[in-house]
């Protein structure tokens, strides 16, 4: 089977891709291992709803229409929005086509899929950025009487046992699932490291409205001093709720978690925690507050400070005096390991040599080295929004835009040599 | 959303930025030259007196040597019964911790175009005797904490100086070392 192009995945980057493709008439096919918006469908639990609002779903050709613009999809509808538009687009999308290996053959990739082998000029990896949880190596030392369980195997609170939890990791997923297990009536350590702070809403507005009219999501790759650094940050400490909550660590102190230091290792029946919590939200505060002042600078300059609601801060992240700095688990009643630790790509089926000794895609701005070879979805892959669903509308444009390229070029070549090989006879 | 938009030329800290930025892209291409080895050797000298002595270290793939050696004397107080011929090995401690986030104070600095004019920092540590006496067996030995406070006059708003101090802790071994936990194997030949 020959195609020209093939994208592996059919969630919402793959299927943009797929639509730009096809606006340039591009012959493409859409490998798709599950349904379309599959990792929508089985890695999420119950109660998430999408951190961006509806209107930021802005895809080639397609977006939000209905009633509720600053809404936060549930899940069945973000599949629902997602299955749609591949309907909507006629994406030639092939389900259940699980891909199994990507090797390069001369100038031409070979997918094989379990109904055979394709042949095509280029492939456009779609397949996100969490496919796999990432799990630290001190998971290992965790007592076997305590239950562990990844953010991506999570679904409610009644998969747990009766008891404490210690959630490790305070990005979105932590955060939201340390919230909903306390509520639970599971008493909740939650270990934080690293994390990024920012408010649901500032001055009246979303944040990620604040962020979309200032610019700060259409912060190009090329823009940034450590882009290693960026492209690794955890996810912003947000929820989509009806009621717009902040849900940040002080939110988190109120309904009683308690918060402790990154988990540094398991000895025995102990966990240790560092003792760097309070600059870990130094960091964190400092930032949000960075971001803050480029927003209030930019509405003065605008002119719009008395259409949105006056300036403030918020208070600085509160904590213990002297944070616990190790627990003995069983004492505290600790029946649950709960890993919000991140997610990292699979490229196991991926045989062509692109990737860094950490496992990570080389690539310039999703265009992968090896000429033919493209990836979307990636976090900051082209601009800061590379990883929402609105970012993949400018990516998948720019990228088909070199695609074509590469292949007229190819055909230019191809078609110059067949008509100098009679001459060579 | 990054700090700094002063000319970074007309900042001088001392520090070389720009050797630094060579070493971390020469290094990422070369993992095996990152790998350091860092070392002392210490003699007893009587009592509780003992003198450290540092003067290489392995890295970039071989032996370095520091231009000279360094001594240090440790010792304990008279108030603990010795001669107090040095500095005691927790106060040695403090000053590791200092020295490296003030090493990383003036780094960050440069690196933002912070041109900084005076930095000074006070550290303090708590520790009840009950642990080493071992009177009290839920008492630790060490630190029940450590305090420090940074007084800084440079060209930057409050909130820049605080990042500066914040991002040095991030990324200082000291920091990291007296933080988290470490293996620590202790042989006799």
């Amino acid at each position: 089977m020959k195609t020209t192009t093939i994208v592996i995945g059919a969630g919402h980057a793959g299927l943009a891709m797929s639509r730009c493709l096809a606006n340039r008439s591009i012959d493409h096919v859409v490998l798709e291992r599950g349904e379309v918006a599959h990792s929508w469908r089985t890695e999420r639990w119950d109660s998430l709803r999408l951190l961006t609002p509806n209107w930021q779903s802005r895809l080639p050709d397609f977006g939000y229409e209905g009633g509720d613009p600053d809404g936060f999809r549930t899940m069945p509808e973000t599949i629902d929005f997602i299955a749609r538009y591949a309907h909507a687009i006629s994406a030639p999308v092939r389900t259940h086509t699980a891909v199994t290996s990507v090797t390069r053959s001369g100038d031409c990739y070979e997918v094989q899929t379990p109904e055979g082998t394709r042949r095509c000029r280029a492939v456009v990896l779609a397949t996100g950025a969490c496919n796999l949880p990432h799990v630290p190596a001190v998971a290992e030392a965790v007592p076997r009487t305590i239950e562990t369980m990844t953010a991506s195997r999570y679904r409610n609170p009644d998969q747990l046992p009766p008891g404490g939890v210690l959630v490790v990791g305070a990005s979105a997923s932590g955060t939201q699932i340390a919230d909903e297990l306390q509520r639970s009536g599971r008493p909740v350590t939650l270990a934080v490291g690293e994390h990024v702070r920012v408010p649901r809403t500032y001055r009246g507005r979303d944040i990620k409205w604040w962020m979309d009219v200032v610019g700060v999501l259409d912060e190009g790759y090329g823009e940034v001093d450590n882009l290693e650094r960026v492209r690794s940050l955890p996810s912003l400490q947000l929820a989509g709720s009806d009621d717009r909550r902040t849900i940040d660590l002080n939110a988190l102190s109120d309904i009683g978690v308690r918060l402790v230091g990154r988990l540094a290792g398991v000895s025995g029946d102990r966990a240790l925690f560092s003792g760097s919590l309070r600059n870990q939200c130094a960091l964190a505060d400092l930032k949000m507050n960075r971001l803050l002042d480029r927003i209030d600078t930019w509405a003065s300059e605008q002119g719009i400070d008395d259409r949105v609601g006056p300036p403030h801060r918020f208070d600085a992240t509160r904590m213990e005096e002297s944070p616990p700095l190790q627990l003995n688990l069983a004492a505290e009643g600790i029946r649950t390991v709960l890993w919000a630790t991140g997610f990292r790509p699979d490229y196991s089926w991926l045989h062509v040599p692109v990737l860094d000794r950490k496992g990570r895609l080389r690539h310039d701005g999703g265009v992968i080295e090896a000429p033919g070879l493209y990836v979307i979805g990636l976090p900051f892959l082209r601009r800061r929004k590379s990883s929402l669903i609105d970012g993949a509308a400018d990516d998948a444009r720019e990228l088909t835009t070199h695609l074509a390229r590469y292949l007229d070029r190819r055909g230019a070549a191809e078609r110059a040599s067949s008509q100098e090989a009679p001459l060579n006879v | 959303m990054s700090t700094g938009t002063q000319n970074t030329q007309n900042v001088d800290n001392g520090v070389n930025v720009g050797a630094l930025l060579d070493a971390r892209e020469a290094l990422s291409g070369a993992p095996e030259a990152a790998q350091f080895r860092w070392r002392t050797t210490c003699k007893w000298v009587n009592g509780t007196h003992s003198r450290s002595t540092i003067e290489g270290f392995f890295g970039l793939g071989e032996e370095q040597r520091h231009k000279t050696t360094f001594t240090f004397d440790a010792d304990h107080p008279e108030v603990f019964a010795s001669a107090d011929n040095g500095a005691t090995p927790v106060e040695m401690v403090l000053a590791g911790l200092a020295s490296c986030l003030t090493a990383g104070v003036a780094s960050v600095a440069q690196m933002r175009g912070i041109q900084l004019r005076s930095v000074s920092a006070t550290l303090e540590a708590g520790m009840n005797l009950f642990g080493i006496l071992g009177i009290d067996s839920d008492v630790r030995n060490g630190f029940d904490g450590i305090q420090v406070t940074y007084d800084i006059d440079a060209d930057a708003t409050p909130d820049e100086i605080r990042a500066v101090v914040a991002q040095s802790q991030k990324r200082s071994a000291v920091y990291d070392i007296v933080t988290n936990p470490t293996n620590v194997s202790v042989e006799v030949k």
